[in-house]
């Protein structure tokens, strides 16, 4: 008894060890550049809340007349606004790249009995983005 | 090349320390040795009282699993001479509890492997006059990939979700849970839907990707826990959408 009772550091109990649970540290994400990649792309998604946020603001300035769109033309011209959209940018362009990659991994896409290439998955959701900027850039510029 | 390299283990033993240490030792090295193979020189030739886990060193039974240099790895699989000149790191596997040195408590891994019954569930066995259930290849290649998990946990051991919310059913547990549910053979699916579409099955992940990378059988856990959300996703809109339909 008073040989264990010595002992205080001691974690061993007689008839089962005692565990030991490594605590996780709370930059467990700077840890490996994947996690960090990670927590960057969920990061992303407040970037591309904001971007749906900036596009409905900017539908109401152009609905409500042409006093309102100078306005917001103003305000978005204001530079604390387009150095948050520039980072907007950067997120959101990487929260497409990052999901558009991990794509085929979430898909079986099957034809003919044969599946279908991950390079086709992840090359066809690139082409309906150059499809769709393209469409819009004409809207901005062609028409 | 050096003919020695410098293994740092992990040491921990309950009964006279609180937390573990780092012990070194110094092994030969040999071009066509393992990690394993080091600590077996440890075992054999300098401590008989370090404490580890292995069977067959060929990359099938998945109990060698351990951190080495960082990475989850099989240890068996693991060549010393790429970490040349060392020293290498050798810790337990991470996200799991160490009973002694470099083994690990796995007993919530195998709790939650028999909740996805990882079997062919039958509705009816057909009797074994009618002779074995058949099955063309192409319906073997659906779940060839999952059926090459050999439970080795180094998918849990590099999730970051596991290591934050310990009830996160698990990667492993997920993708051969898929392993059954695409087999044409089993009849099982329905009732692996209500563990794994739980917030602590499926909807735990949040596609980190570490599983796949960590997975030495080129299983991709990743892969089939997304391709499951998507079913159960399916699942729930048929049952809101029919709702005394069968499922």
């Amino acid at each position: 008894m008073s040989e264990r009772s010595e002992r205080t550091t001691s974690r061993y109990t007689e008839f089962y060890p005692e565990l030991y649970r490594s605590p996780i540290s709370i930059f467990w994400w700077l840890e490996r550049r994947s996690y960090l990649l990670f927590v960057l792309r969920e990061l992303s998604s407040l970037f591309v809340a904001w971007s749906v946020v900036y596009l409905l603001l900017f539908i109401n300035a152009v609905r409500q007349g042409d006093a309102q769109y100078r306005e917001f033309l103003d305000w978005a011209a204001s530079p604390w606004l387009l150095v948050l959209n520039l980072v907007s940018l950067v997120f959101v362009t990487f929260h497409a790249v990052t999901w558009f990659n991990l794509t085929p991994q979430a898909m079986a896409v099957r034809l003919r009995g044969r599946r279908v290439p991950r390079s086709w998955i992840a090359g066809s959701a690139y082409l309906g983005w150059i499809v769709v900027s393209a469409f819009v850039a004409w809207l901005l510029v062609g028409a | 090349m050096a003919d020695r390299i410098t293994l740092q283990v992990t040491r921990y033993r309950p009964e006279q320390e609180a937390e573990p240490s780092v012990q070194e030792y110094e092994v030969p090295l040999h071009k066509d040795w393992a990690v394993l193979d080091g600590l077996n020189h440890v075992k054999d030739h300098l401590d008989g009282t370090l404490s580890y886990r292995w069977s067959c060193r060929m990359g099938i039974c998945g109990s060698c699993g351990m951190t080495v240099n960082g990475e989850p790895k099989l240890t068996c699989a693991t060549f010393l001479s790429d970490y040349a000149p060392g020293p290498v790191r050798v810790e337990p596997l991470r996200n799991f509890p160490v009973i002694r040195d470099l083994v690990v408590e796995i007993t919530d891994f195998m709790t939650k492997l028999v909740k996805v019954k990882p079997w062919i569930v039958r509705e009816e066995e057909k009797p074994l006059s009618d002779g074995e259930y058949l099955q063309t290849p192409a319906e073997m290649d659906e779940y060839k990939q999952f059926s090459m998990c050999i439970n080795c946990m180094l998918c849990y051991s590099a999730c970051p979700v596991y290591g934050l919310d310990p009830q996160f059913i698990g990667p492993a547990a997920i993708a051969l849970a898929q392993r059954y549910n695409l087999d044409s053979r089993d009849e099982g699916s329905a009732d692996r839907l209500d563990v794994l579409s739980e917030h602590e099955g499926v909807w735990a992940c949040t596609f980190v990707g570490e599983c796949t990378r960590a997975c030495p059988k080129d299983v991709d856990p990743a892969g089939a826990i997304q391709r499951y959300k998507v079913t159960a996703a399916m699942e729930s809109v048929k049952s809101f959408l029919m709702p005394r339909g069968d499922r």
